[in-house]
């Protein structure tokens, strides 16, 4: 490939925010004719990019020039979630005080789960930080690693695992256990597994996607607030 | 978007003072609290915010890529990755779930048997 060419027009940012483009946009639609959990668009597309950027031998420096102004408008998305968290909170506001409590209860079970098993079995502490935020949506999840000394890439990929895992065992599991409440359901599916796990409850009922979306609002908040004091206390 | 981007840049700034909090979630709680403050209504926001949140997956693409430089690292520590995020999806889920249940419950006889349940 002749990306001098490119490179001296300084057309390289416009190439890779473009093969972003189409790599998510083709796996977005492979997903939604498939509708399988573990096909992920980001799963899709990352892997994609990433076998591309091998084969012509580009840094992920180089990559990232152009990524960064797609990586920019997390930060904006966050911000943005404040719009469902006032509506979900507008229809639940009778359970509010209970709804709060449960999720910090949940941001603490999700950062000492995550953490103290890969303690144990050895995990340097790189990797250890990087999971300790892996619960929640993306963007806090990476604000949050940055925040304790963790590795932004590493808990990106480890959110998305975690989020797909979720979606897949999570409405099997809650059943087993008994959780038979659609805010129950939707609130866990939403905490333990974010916006993957919001889309999967969603299906269930409309109910059940806003319980969902208050999850990953409320944790990502609560575990923004936690997670520096527990890992702190851990490591 | 403006709205959004002004939260932001405010959250980042209030972030930037040190509280622990990052700037982004701070923005996040100043645009809720706003918003129940009927200082911003939510036709001024919802465009922009739908139009973020319906993408949000397409966003991580490029942080999710940087996992290429951490291939070595992983495949040293996969059990120990993998057995994090299958102990920490079951024990939230469950944590959440339950207490949830527990507390709603609760919540709704509470409401029902004093006749003003509307749910």
């Amino acid at each position: 490939m002749r990306l001098e060419a490119l490179e001296s027009i300084g057309a390289l940012p416009l190439l890779w925010v473009t093969l972003s483009l189409l790599a998510y946009a083709l796996s977005r639609r492979l997903y939604l004719r498939l509708r399988v959990a573990a096909l992920h668009p980001v799963v899709l597309a990352s892997a994609a990019l990433i076998a591309v950027l091998r084969l012509t031998d580009t840094t992920y420096e180089t990559y990232m020039q152009g990524g960064r102004l797609i990586e920019f408008f997390l930060g904006p998305s966050v911000v943005a979630l404040a719009v469902p968290l006032y509506l979900n909170l507008q229809e639940m506001k009778s359970s509010a005080p209970s709804l709060l409590v449960v999720t910090a209860f949940g941001s603490a079970v999700g950062v000492v789960s995550a953490v103290v098993p890969a303690l144990l079995m050895g995990a340097p502490e790189a990797v250890v930080l990087g999971l300790a935020p892996k619960s929640v949506t993306t963007p806090i999840a990476i604000s949050v690693a940055e925040g304790i000394g963790g590795e932004p890439a590493l808990t990106a990929s480890f959110v998305v695992l975690t989020g797909v895992l979720g979606a897949i065992i999570g409405p099997l599991l809650l059943r087993l256990v008994g959780v038979r409440h659609p805010v129950a359901f939707g609130l866990a599916m939403g905490s333990a597994a974010h916006g993957i796990g919001t889309a999967r409850a969603l299906e269930n009922g409309r109910l059940e996607g806003a319980a969902g979306g208050l999850g990953i609002c409320l944790c990502g908040v609560m575990t923004a607030l936690i997670a520096p004091l527990l890992t702190g206390l851990l490591l | 978007m403006a709205f959004l981007l002004v939260f932001l840049l405010v959250g980042e700034l209030i972030s930037s003072l040190g509280v622990v909090l990052p700037g982004n979630v701070i923005g996040m709680l100043l645009l809720t609290a706003a918003l129940a403050l009927r200082l911003v209504r939510v036709e001024q926001v919802s465009a922009a915010s739908d139009l973020l949140l319906d993408n949000l997956a397409f966003f991580f693409v490029p942080p999710a890529v940087g996992v290429m430089l951490y291939f070595d690292l992983i495949a040293r520590h996969w059990a120990a990755i993998a057995t994090s995020i299958v102990v920490g999806v079951v024990a939230v889920l469950a944590a959440v779930g339950l207490s949830a249940q527990l507390l709603l419950r609760r919540g709704d006889r509470k409401a029902s048997s004093t006749g003003g349940n509307k749910i």
